[in-house]
């Protein structure tokens, strides 16, 4: 076991730039799977039927496999994803900024990914709230956008925030594939190392990166029991 | 005659521990197999003939060294030479029974008793050396760096230094801790992928500047490369290929070393590399002698 703290450093620099993926692909993810529930659940068919293509596509391939369509495919069609070298981002998140793209290219698959299910998590929240609510605030004159904004989203936040956590929870789990494709560094990649060229046993290793991981979740799951707690007193 | 044969090598092993393999037996186990070999009582030798069974450790995803195709056998230099091994054990080739080790998990199957050999284009470093022990080296490989035909920027690892060129190379391997020493930044230059192909891919793709790992690897790509490719420059490393065994188990480690040196001067050792890694070009040179530690 002392493995774990002779390369202390190996850990803890694995789990920054891990902590670092999920942060950023959360907030991706978060932000395009809104994007998509608001399709999925406009009035415009045509608009609906591109949401529910989106999540129809991503939630039912193997992450795997857009992480594959991200990591080769992009560079084929010729692009490195320079549009996520977003200034002042990068300065914080530096692997944003490199000429290697594929810390980039992991942040697109997980995002992708994970939005179909941000989306669904949403959509379920927004489904929970009685349809009477959206009915009457309609019936007030409010546009598509107050009514969500106003009425409809307020509410259906607290249905939907725990199943968001878990979609969370479960991405940054996934992310434990990026290093396979081509981020060097992460918490996986780095058990990697050590076992296989530098001769560590596996399993202390394996326990070292599972602390990492259950360092990020555990957290986050003990905060969304308290949010569910106090949206129980609220109700 | 045999018997007198099988006797005196008896008393030899009474006398020397582990000098079975000087009893002039050249021709046993041949074809047939089954041969009923003497060994040192109590030894992992005697314990494998009599089973007439070995399980090897080998990598199924390497040309030239062990790949298994679609012939559902792995094939390749490591195969080769553990099948001398085999056969000096009096094991025929159809009752070696071979098992996947890929990088991470060599010292582990060895420790656990999986398998009873390893040969996996297995560096040997003193790392790995606490866990497990080695007999040979029966290669010496070298870390060199592959680059596109035209490129001459690249004229070896120091070419890493000023932080521009982007490498790529396999995640978990020797060389890739290796170019870790002469990249400026590794976030920004250093790939690591689960497999050489992909590295391929990404320096066609010119996402990488460069690949990085053993010779021996490079010339394969190189070799089925439409001359794409290119080596730059000379090996900068020495990475010299051992036989793992268990780390207590100095008799069969000698006996290992003892058939090595036989295969050196049969010619069966330059065989095994002709007939698989030589395709590619790469250079034999002379047997590497073997580290009796």
């Amino acid at each position: 076991m002392s493995v774990l703290i002779d390369k202390f450093d190996v850990f803890a620099g694995g789990f920054w730039l891990t902590l670092q993926i999920c942060l950023l692909a959360a907030i991706g993810a978060l932000i395009l799977g809104a994007i998509v529930a608001v399709l999925r659940i406009s009035p415009v068919p045509p608009l609906r039927a591109v949401g529910t293509a989106y999540v129809n596509m991503f939630r039912n391939l193997p992450l795997t496999v857009v992480m594959f369509f991200a990591a080769f495919g992009l560079p084929a069609l010729g692009s490195n994803a320079d549009f996520l070298r977003i200034p002042g981002l990068d300065a914080i998140f530096s692997r944003l900024g490199t000429d290697l793209p594929y810390f980039r290219f992991a942040l697109i698959a997980l995002v992708l990914y994970t939005a179909a299910f941000v989306c669904e998590a949403l959509r379920s929240g927004v489904n929970a709230v009685p349809a009477g609510q959206a009915e009457a605030a309609r019936s007030l004159g409010l546009t598509f956008t107050q009514n969500l904004r106003y009425v409809v989203l307020p509410q259906s936040w607290k249905a939907s925030v725990v199943p968001l956590g878990s979609v969370i929870i479960a991405m940054i789990k996934n992310s434990a594939l990026v290093g396979f494709f081509g981020v060097v560094g992460d918490l996986s990649q780095s058990a990697d190392q050590l076992t296989s060229a530098e001769g560590h046993a596996f399993v202390p290793v394996a326990i070292g990166i599972s602390i990492g991981y259950l360092i990020m979740t555990v957290p986050l799951g003990a905060l969304l029991d308290r949010i569910e707690k106090r949206q129980a007193v609220a109700r | 005659m045999r018997m007198k044969r099988v006797a005196a090598l008896a008393a030899a092993a009474t006398l020397a521990f582990g000098l079975t393999a000087c009893g002039g037996n050249d021709e046993a186990g041949e074809g047939t197999g089954g041969e009923s070999k003497s060994f040192p009582a109590g030894s992992t030798m005697e314990r494998l003939n009599k089973a007439q069974a070995i399980k090897i450790g080998t990598k199924f995803d390497q040309p030239g060294f062990g790949l298994k195709g679609l012939s559902g056998e792995p094939e390749g230099f490591d195969v080769e030479v553990a099948k001398i091994i085999a056969k000096e054990l009096g094991i025929p080739e159809d009752k070696i029974e071979w098992v996947e080790a890929p990088s991470k998990v060599r010292e582990d199957v060895i420790v656990n008793g999986t398998v009873d050999l390893v040969a996996a284009t297995y560096t040997i470093n003193d790392t790995r050396k606490e866990r497990i022990a080695f007999a040979g080296p029966y290669y010496e490989a070298g870390q060199n760096i592959m680059v596109k035909k035209d490129d001459t920027s690249i004229t070896g690892p120091d070419s890493f230094k000023d932080g521009t060129k982007k490498v790529c190379s396999v995640t978990g391997s020797t060389p890739a801790e290796e170019i870790k020493k002469y990249v400026q930044d590794v976030g920004s230059q250093l790939v690591l992928f689960d497999t050489y192909d992909k590295c391929r891919d990404a320096l066609n793709g010119g996402q990488v500047d460069a690949v990085t790992t053993d010779n021996v690897i490079l010339l394969g790509y190189i070799a089925n490369g439409n001359d794409a490719f290119k080596l730059a420059g000379e090996n900068f490393t020495k990475e010299p290929y051992g036989l793992g065994v268990k780390k207590e188990d100095t008799d069969f480690r000698s006996f290992v070393n003892d058939t090595l040196e036989k295969a050196y001067s049969d010619g069966s050792w330059k065989k095994a590399w002709d007939d698989t890694a030589g395709k590619f070009g790469a250079e034999l040179g002379d047997p590497p002698a073997v580290n009796r530690y």
